[in-house]
């Protein structure tokens, strides 16, 4: 149990996606003009990943892996060059029956997510969360941990962001540094905020 | 030669490179542009990988984009770029395992990679193949003009060192360079970008953005003595 506490801590600060690897930081720029939309968006990612991690997960190690295909009675077989592949069409894939699931039964909340659950499969923090899954070796319980973590970190990083920005713009700012230059600045502030917990060891 | 330098052709390859970059005004493709930027080796192969991918993704997409159905074309485009990053990383992993190793997710990382994705949809989809290919090799170059000179100033300053060479030499070596651990963490990467964009932008005022609100200078009257 405890391992997966600080397996969950660790994902969530000391190697938050948004803000020490840099992960989704297009929309993490793009979207954190308004508080209720960046939290909107955050609380999207944050299901995607609980969702994409585990089966990402599931595939790697039933299918992909190396003799992975041997309770089918095939053996040597190594197809985890087709990793990347997979995780993207697993992810579009989710993504689409996640946003119809919405539809049908959560309609309140798929009018609140909008135009973002379709957005996320381009969003790279969401690939990055499988793709780290995979090069550090989760079993399933772990994964699903590090999926909760990881978006749960990146939704509270976008959320922080936007409450800066939105007493940011009463500021003045030098012309050329308006906008998406002091974003940037901001965002270093932030992470050198995170860099704090780096040096904790769990 | 000429014939095909044509001025379409040269505005595609030039335009990316400041006056329409695709990570200082269109805010494409910065998550890789920030990670691997601390050593010059990383952020070269880097940037090679993408103009390369981006290049002939584009002109793929466009070879078919009359045949591709308006509904399934994201996941088309997304297959067509996930196979050619599938290449890359297996030729990396064979060629320079090194490097493959400390790029880690970053190179599968292209699939996602907004300036892929958005060439493909708003360039390629719309002209023929050559000019596409060109487009691609402009924006990555454009991508690969930032990343070169992030990951310039965060080696020098950082480590002493370009692409390995040490061109400072270490106060603990007996020089006189003390490193400046900062550049190394990814913090200084988001200074380094947003000073470079603000530095664009006094040369360029056309790319600034305009403010939310004007702080207005008190008139006569108004504050001061009472």
């Amino acid at each position: 149990m405890e391992a997966y506490i600080s397996l969950f801590i660790k994902a969530v600060f000391i190697e938050n996606l948004a803000l020490s690897f840099f992960l989704g930081m297009c929309t993490f720029i793009a979207v954190s003009k308004k508080i209720s939309t960046a939290m909107g968006l955050g609380i999207a990612v944050m299901m995607v990943q609980i969702i994409t991690v585990p089966a990402n997960n599931f595939i790697y190690h039933a299918l992909l892996k190396e003799d992975a295909l041997s309770w089918m009675g095939i053996k040597g077989v190594d197809l985890s060059f087709l990793a990347l592949l997979s995780c993207i069409g697993v992810i579009a894939a989710l993504v689409q029956i996640l946003e119809m699931i919405l539809d049908k039964f959560f309609p309140a909340l798929y009018h609140a997510l909008g135009i973002f659950l379709p957005l996320i499969t381009v969003n790279c923090a969401i690939l990055a969360g499988s793709l780290f899954m995979i090069e550090r070796d989760y079993n399933l319980p772990e994964s699903v941990v590090y999926g909760v973590g990881s978006g749960f970190g990146w939704a509270l990083a976008i959320t922080v962001m936007a409450g800066v920005r939105e007493k940011l713009k009463y500021s003045d700012i030098p012309a050329g540094l308006q906008g998406l230059g002091i974003t940037f600045i901001t965002a270093g502030l932030m992470s050198l905020g995170f860099m704090a917990f780096s040096g904790i060891q769990l | 030669m000429n014939e095909i330098l044509n001025d379409e052709t040269k505005k595609v390859l030039i335009e990316p490179l400041v006056d329409n970059n695709p990570i200082t005004l269109q805010v494409l493709g910065i998550c890789s542009a920030l990670a691997v930027t601390s050593q010059m080796s990383t952020s070269l192969i880097m940037a090679l990988a993408l103009t390369l991918v981006t290049a002939f993704s584009s002109a793929a997409i466009s070879a078919i984009r009359n045949h591709i159905p308006g509904s399934i074309r994201i996941i088309v485009q997304m297959t067509i770029i996930a196979s050619l990053v599938i290449v890359v990383d297996q030729i990396l992993k064979a060629f320079a395992y090194e490097i493959s190793k400390q790029l880690s997710v970053f190179v599968g990382l292209i699939i996602t990679n907004c300036i892929v994705m958005g060439r493909a949809e708003g360039y390629a989809m719309k002209n023929p193949p050559l000019a596409s290919f060109m487009d691609g090799i402009g924006n990555g170059l454009g991508y690969s003009l930032i990343l070169i000179t992030v990951s310039f100033i965060r080696e020098l300053l950082g480590s002493g060192k370009l692409l390995g060479i040490e061109v400072f030499t270490l106060s603990k070596d007996g020089g006189w360079y003390d490193p400046n651990g900062l550049m190394l963490l990814p913090p200084s990467a988001f200074f380094i970008i947003g000073l470079i964009i603000w530095g664009v932008r006094q040369w360029k005022p056309k790319q600034a953005e305009a403010a939310d609100f004007k702080i207005m200078a008190l008139s006569h009257g108004e504050g001061g003595h009472h």
